[in-house]
């Protein structure tokens, strides 16, 4: 075969593929979001945005990645770091530590169900402890905090997995004459970690955290486990917008918002994050 | 240069200090990661009585009231079965399709590539759950809505740019002089392909399958969104988390996390190959 036409040909099905159902349901979801029957309005938008639950699920959403995020960048370069100077037993803690890559939201919201609901494992121990007489209801409106708290603990124990694989695999691309060096002029460990570590590593923090960025702001199953309708959350209103209340319009509107909010935090860190031209190792 | 590695090295007794905390977060951090699956691992080995009763006991009973009773709970071994199929039907269509063009970003240069490699990388910066949206209405039209094969399609666009990338680094991984010989050698493209890569990658094209697997395996919304009678198990454990009973919960979180961790177990070798080079 023609070696100019087979590229092309190989990869015509991916194109098509992710025209049909990637690129084309934007067009759709765009013109949901942008029509209630008639012709072109913002009606949608106006109805999602004056919703009372609106500024709650929005604030609650942006809280919950403003919290999640940070801890897991710090914890997953801890991981990293502390795995790339390991000589033995490195696979073995490595598999631990991914065995979250492959749990879904779901099960890990119904993981910290079993720990924080009320005759759960927190409260046995805290009996057990004798901190507390009877079992505590924590995941109740009465403690808005322990919520939002169990909700975090579920995504970062869920979720850290995903950058440390990045970052992992980004520090096995440093070359490690540079570390050699860095220690034959005294360059403590730390020194090392800031003044090499990091800089070398920006492509593959810019991929974990845009990765992680938008898939905080997807944030769904989690919550549903653990908050149900006490942590209200933009998923989990695309969804009952959706489905209890049939407003298809209203869900493209909300989907749209969701989409501008992860388009704008990518740009963000591509900013933010920049590799500068020929500078890659 | 004695100097520099003096100051470098800690006394010894620091350095035993070091090493004790440096152990003991690895192992704080593995413990992390293990004690919540154990305590759900307790929960599910445990009769749906012992589920609910005050205070838990820390070690299971091994009883298996809990997985008959989640067994015998209606729609759920259906559920589980769609799932198991649209999983299989995920991983068959993510490969076929993400394969080839795996092939031709690693062996060939084109115009357009570049276009082409961004066009794949979008698809990860996007919440693609969302995409179900839209597609719930196309679907109805064509009569794709409810069906496991509807929800595979969906869930192909999540997996197929990992199957892409994946697939990329794995063939980069091969020498094209291999290749090369066995065209010298009298065969085809087709036949070099079939005959010398094609068992070197079988590994590796597993591995990626099994991604795209546990991809679609663990997707809640979009099978939430798509399907109403024939729902996967994430979406029917979603539908019955209001009313259903703690110890249903907790077997259904079990069944869906067993997987994966067996999956995880399997890909773990690729794991980090297919990142690093789909970082760039």
């Amino acid at each position: 075969m023609n070696a100019r036409i087979l590229p092309y040909l190989l990869i015509l099905p991916v194109t098509l593929f992710l025209g049909v159902f990637f690129l084309y349901p934007f067009v759709l979801v765009a013109q949901q979001a942008f029509s209630t029957g008639g012709g072109f309005t913002l009606d949608n938008f106006r109805d999602v945005v004056s919703y009372w639950k609106f500024p709650i699920s929005l604030k609650n959403t942006l809280l919950l990645a403003a919290l999640v995020v940070p801890v897991q960048l710090a914890l997953s370069l801890l991981m990293a770091t502390m795995v790339s100077r390991m000589q033995r037993g490195r696979d073995m803690v490595l598999y631990i530590w991914t065995i979250p890559l492959g749990i879904s939201d779901l099960a890990a919201g119904i993981i910290w169900l079993a720990i924080f609901e009320q005759s759960g494992f927190l409260n046995s121990m805290m009996s057990g402890l004798g901190v507390i007489d009877r079992p505590v209801n924590f995941l109740s409106y009465q403690h808005p905090g322990i919520v939002f708290l169990a909700i975090a603990l579920a995504e970062i124990w869920r979720a850290t997995a995903i950058m440390l694989v990045i970052l992992v695999a980004g520090i096995g691309l440093i070359p490690k004459e540079y570390y050699e060096a860095a220690e034959v002029f005294g360059a403590s460990r730390w020194k090392q970690f800031l003044r090499i570590t990091l800089p070398m590593l920006r492509p593959s923090l810019q991929t974990a955290l845009i990765l992680r960025v938008v898939l905080a702001f997807e944030v769904f199953a989690v919550v549903a486990a653990l908050g149900g309708t006490l942590f209200p959350v933009l998923m989990g209103e695309i969804y009952s917008y959706q489905f209890d209340l049939q407003n298809n319009g209203a869900a493209a509107a909300l989907a749209l918002i969701v989409l501008a909010i992860s388009i704008g935090f990518t740009l963000i860190i591509l900013r933010v994050l920049r590799v500068p031209k020929g500078a890659t190792i | 240069m004695t100097n520099a590695v003096a100051i470098a090295a800690p006394t010894g007794s620091t350095r035993k200090a070091g090493n004790y905390v440096y152990v003991a977060s690895i192992v704080l951090l593995c413990a992390w990661v293990i004690v919540p699956l154990y305590f759900l691992f307790i929960n599910t080995l445990s009769s749906p009585e012992a589920v609910n009763s005050f205070p838990k006991s820390f070690i299971p009973e091994f009883d298996l009231g809990s997985l008959t009773f989640f067994a015998g709970f209606n729609g759920m071994l259906t559920a589980l079965k769609n799932s198991v199929l649209v999983a299989g039907m995920t991983m068959v269509l993510s490969i076929v399709i993400g394969a080839p063009a795996g092939y031709a970003l690693s062996r060939f240069d084109f115009r357009g590539k570049e276009v082409f490699r961004m066009l794949v990388l979008l698809t990860r910066a996007f919440p693609l759950p969302l995409l179900a949206l839209p597609l719930a209405v196309l679907f109805i039209r064509t009569g794709l809505d409810d069906t496991a094969f509807g929800l595979a399609l969906v869930h192909t666009t999540l997996a197929i740019p990992f199957a892409v990338l994946i697939t990329f680094s794995l063939f980069s991984g091969i020498p094209v002089e291999l290749e090369e010989a066995a065209w010298t050698l009298g065969c085809t493209r087709f036949t070099a392909f079939t005959k010398v890569i094609l068992p070197l990658i079988l590994p590796g094209i597993t591995a990626s399958a099994i991604f795209a697997f546990v991809i679609s395996w663990n997707e809640v919304f979009a099978a939430a969104v798509l399907t109403i009678e024939n729902r996967t198990l994430p979406a029917f454990l979603l539908q019955t988390l209001g009313e259903a009973p703690l110890h249903l919960k907790f077997a259904g979180g079990f069944i869906l996390v067993v997987p994966a961790l067996i999956f995880i177990f399997a890909v773990r070798k690729y794991l980090f190959a297919m990142w690093g080079i789909a970082n760039r």
